[in-house]
């Protein structure tokens, strides 16, 4: 099988290697370097330009690619369209909120909210993140996937409770006891997958590889199948802020430094998605296409309907952030459920205009919340009058992520529409068309009063560091060009939704 | 090493991973927690020891030994250097004292129990379908392995001291492992490898938030974090 794929390529073998391996070695090498180097500054350019590397990799990965999948490092590391569209959300959501960073920790410094150990820490942890989820996404095993997204969440615990205080604490505490369970559940639904790959004859060495499963995946017992595919929804489905296990979400975007929030709210939801949508092909061909619907359904509508109710109540503009990325998932699991080409597509698409939209819609909050000291809704008014830049990076972001045309959620969620009544779950568009109603008022009039409302004499002035305003700038310009057109990009999401459709 | 010796070994070592947590539920001393989960820990890399030395195969026997180390010694080390009475007071904002016991019960000792039968009764029936697949000495023991996990749970959800969530955290974990080797003979190593480091750095993790959580609280009952809510 894997000798097949390999010969497959021919010539191009070493080049895809090399392909292969950078979206994991950058990020490593950032991280030793800012172990070693104490230039903060330099640090955090170098982890930005490992980012950029993991985004230049995938878009050369979506040109290069051929009919399967490419295998490197002896089978270890594997790409195929999911795996060059996640690179590329990793890398330009990494990129401008590393880059951040440099403003971030020197706004921390000049207030003395950090110490010197700290700001280390900082730089370490970032590009090491970058690297975990880059293997999460490039993996060719499921069990050094699941290894990779348990390691992103003891990478970020540090990370969410960088700011020190008792809210920080306590939101890593809950971010790291929620996910543990959850990511365990999901352990056990892969071991149980190695169970049934064993027991069908599979050498215990390639059992829980992707290629040698889909391979083999009609000859799976179909009841093991059902009891491990529903654990995985579950637990993968905790990294990503799905219910059950999404009560981690709120608290640790909400108290994690701007960047992280924007690395956590635009990717890290998707890589654990990610999972899901790696394992969904396996699932569908052994137990029929019906299961991971019904179930994704499930909970893809409960975690919308609960992030609606949430955002109608929150006084927070951090959390309001951290629940409509709760909602954006939500919608996008139900698109994974419709499954359908189209569908597919159009998630994917939704997932990389959410990471950007996030990105400078945390960045910006970020900026709002030090100047005032407080996330509290109602301490903010009259942001587009005292900075520019923010409060129109606000706007747009929030424009993108409530999916307002010309953005590309607007786009992706039509499509999903449209493949939703195809397929006969007219009834679902109806009610999950309701509930995004509902969130999209619920924001729109915070944002304007955040926005717009008369700013208070005694309002404090919003400083924007250089390193931020660079971010945001190109944050805006990539939500811009991103809703204009999906450019070279088009062909790589058609054909991840080709690869991961459903079984019909 | 002859087939009756071999069940035998299987069925105790079984037996104690299922023992040693319904213990857990009913103890409420930290010290005695860690103890059992220790117990929980030698009990667990019995299972591949047994299995290694009934089938000849030093990578299995191998497995079990760092297992042994792991989760019988290391991991029980690290948190009882929690309960130790010299805790971090050298460093950190505030000094005090760590904890011996739970702090007052959210469920009482007896429906503790009771739920705990039920939960056991629940693995039982949700394992058929894979007891059904194969019946061999191993995975006519995998409920045990998913009773572990339902109480592992329970105990994380009704104790409030940031150890026992941690215990109950480790114990799950313990179930989830017992699972892979009574199904088949552990996971790919590579997996395993990645398993056993995450779940050696969550739990440092765990202890560094937990002091961290004393520090900033006073106290180490998790449920007193009540700052962050809608």
């Amino acid at each position: 099988m894997g000798t097949a794929t390999s010969a497959g390529y021919g010539s191009c073998v070493t080049d895809m290697t090399a392909l292969l391996v950078l979206p994991v070695a950058a990020p490593v090498a950032a991280a030793v370097f800012a172990a070693v180097c104490r230039n903060r500054r330099l640090n955090a350019a170098v982890a930005a330009a490992a980012a950029l590397a993991i985004g230049a990799c995938g878009l050369l990965l979506a040109v290069a690619r051929g009919d399967g999948p490419a295998l490197a490092l002896g089978g270890l590391l594997r790409a195929d369209a999911l795996t060059a569209v996640m690179l590329v959300v990793i890398g330009s959501v990494g990129a401008p909120a590393a880059w951040a960073g440099i403003g971030y920790v020197d706004q921390e410094v000049a207030a003395g909210h950090t110490t010197p150990r700290r700001v280390r820490l900082y730089g370490v942890l970032v590009p090491t993140f970058l690297a975990a989820m880059a293997t999460a996404v490039s993996a060719a095993n499921i069990g050094v996937m699941w290894a990779a997204i348990e390691a992103t969440t003891i990478v970020t615990a540090f990370l969410v409770g960088h700011r020190g205080g008792r809210a920080a604490v306590e939101a890593a505490w809950k971010y790291v006891v929620i996910c543990s369970v959850g990511i365990a559940v999901a352990l056990l639904g892969t071991v149980l997958v190695y169970f049934a790959a064993v027991h069908a004859g599979i050498p215990a060495s390639r059992a829980l590889d992707i290629d040698t499963l889909l391979a083999h995946a009609t000859a799976l017992d179909p009841a093991v199948l059902r009891v491990a595919a529903g654990l995985m929804v579950i637990g993968f489905g905790a990294k990503a802020g799905l219910v059950p296990f999404h009560t981690w979400l709120a608290d640790a975007h909400s108290q994690a430094p701007a960047p992280v929030s924007a690395l956590m709210s635009g990717v890290l939801l998707a890589v654990g998605f990610s999972a899901v949508l790696r394992v969904k092909p396996v699932v569908d061909l052994a137990v029929g296409g019906g299961y991971l619907r019904t179930a994704l359904l499930v909970v893809g509508l409960a975690t919308v309907a609960v992030a609606a109710l949430m955002l109608l109540v929150q006084r927070d503009f951090k959390r309001m952030l951290a629940y409509s990325s709760m909602e954006n998932l939500g919608v996008i699991a139900v698109a994974a459920a419709v499954g359908t080409p189209l569908a597919i597509a159009a998630l994917l698409w939704q997932v990389l205009a959410h990471g950007m939209g996030k990105t400078v819609l945390f960045l910006s909050a970020g900026q709002i919340q030090s100047a005032h000291g407080s996330s509290a809704i109602a301490a903010v008014r009259g942001v587009l009058a005292r900075s520019r830049l923010v409060g129109a990076s606000f706007a747009v972001g929030i424009a993108v992520v409530v999916a307002v045309p010309p953005f590309a959620i607007f786009g992706s969620v039509i499509a999903v529409g449209r493949s939703m009544t195809e397929v006969g779950l007219g009834w679902l568009l109806a009610v999950q068309g309701t509930l995004m109603v509902v969130a999209f008022a619920a924001l729109a009039s915070r944002t304007v009063g955040i926005l717009l409302g008369e700013p208070e004499p005694s309002a404090p002035a919003i400083m924007t560091p250089r390193s931020i305003s660079l971010a945001l700038v190109i944050g805006i310009a990539a939500c811009l060009a991103l809703g204009l057109s999906a450019g070279p990009l088009a062909g790589l999401f058609r054909d991840a939704g080709l690869m991961l459709a459903g079984v019909r | 090493m002859n087939q009756d010796l071999y069940t035998a070994g299987m069925n105790t070592a079984a037996g104690t991973l299922l023992l040693t947590a319904v213990l857990v539920v009913w103890r409420r001393e930290l010290r005695a927690m860690v103890m059992l989960l220790a117990c929980q820990g030698v009990a667990l890399a019995a299972l591949p020891i047994v299995d290694g030395i009934a089938h000849a195969s030093a990578e299995v026997i191998g497995v079990g030994v760092a297992i042994l180390a792991l989760r019988g010694v290391v991991l029980p080390a690290v948190l009882l250097r929690l309960v130790a009475r010299r805790g971090p007071a050298r460093r950190g904002p505030a000094r005090w004292v760590p904890a011996r016991r739970e702090s007052a019960p959210v469920v009482g000792t007896s429906l503790s129990l009771l739920i705990t039968a039920l939960l056991t009764v629940t693995a039982f029936a949700v394992t058929r379908p894979i007891v059904r697949l194969q019946a061999t000495v191993g995975s006519m023991a995998v409920p045990v392995s998913f009773a572990v996990i339902l109480i592992g749970i329970q105990v994380m959800a009704t104790r409030r001291r940031a150890l026992s969530q941690t215990v109950g955290f480790l114990m799950l974990d313990n179930g989830i492992t017992s699972a892979a080797f009574l199904l088949t003979s552990g996971v790919p190593l590579v997996v395993e490898l990645g398993a056993s480091l995450d779940v050696l750095f969550v739990t440092l993790v765990l202890g560094l938030l937990a002091r961290q959580v004393q520090a900033h609280f006073g106290d180490s009952d998790v449920g007193r974090l009540r700052e962050l809510r809608d």
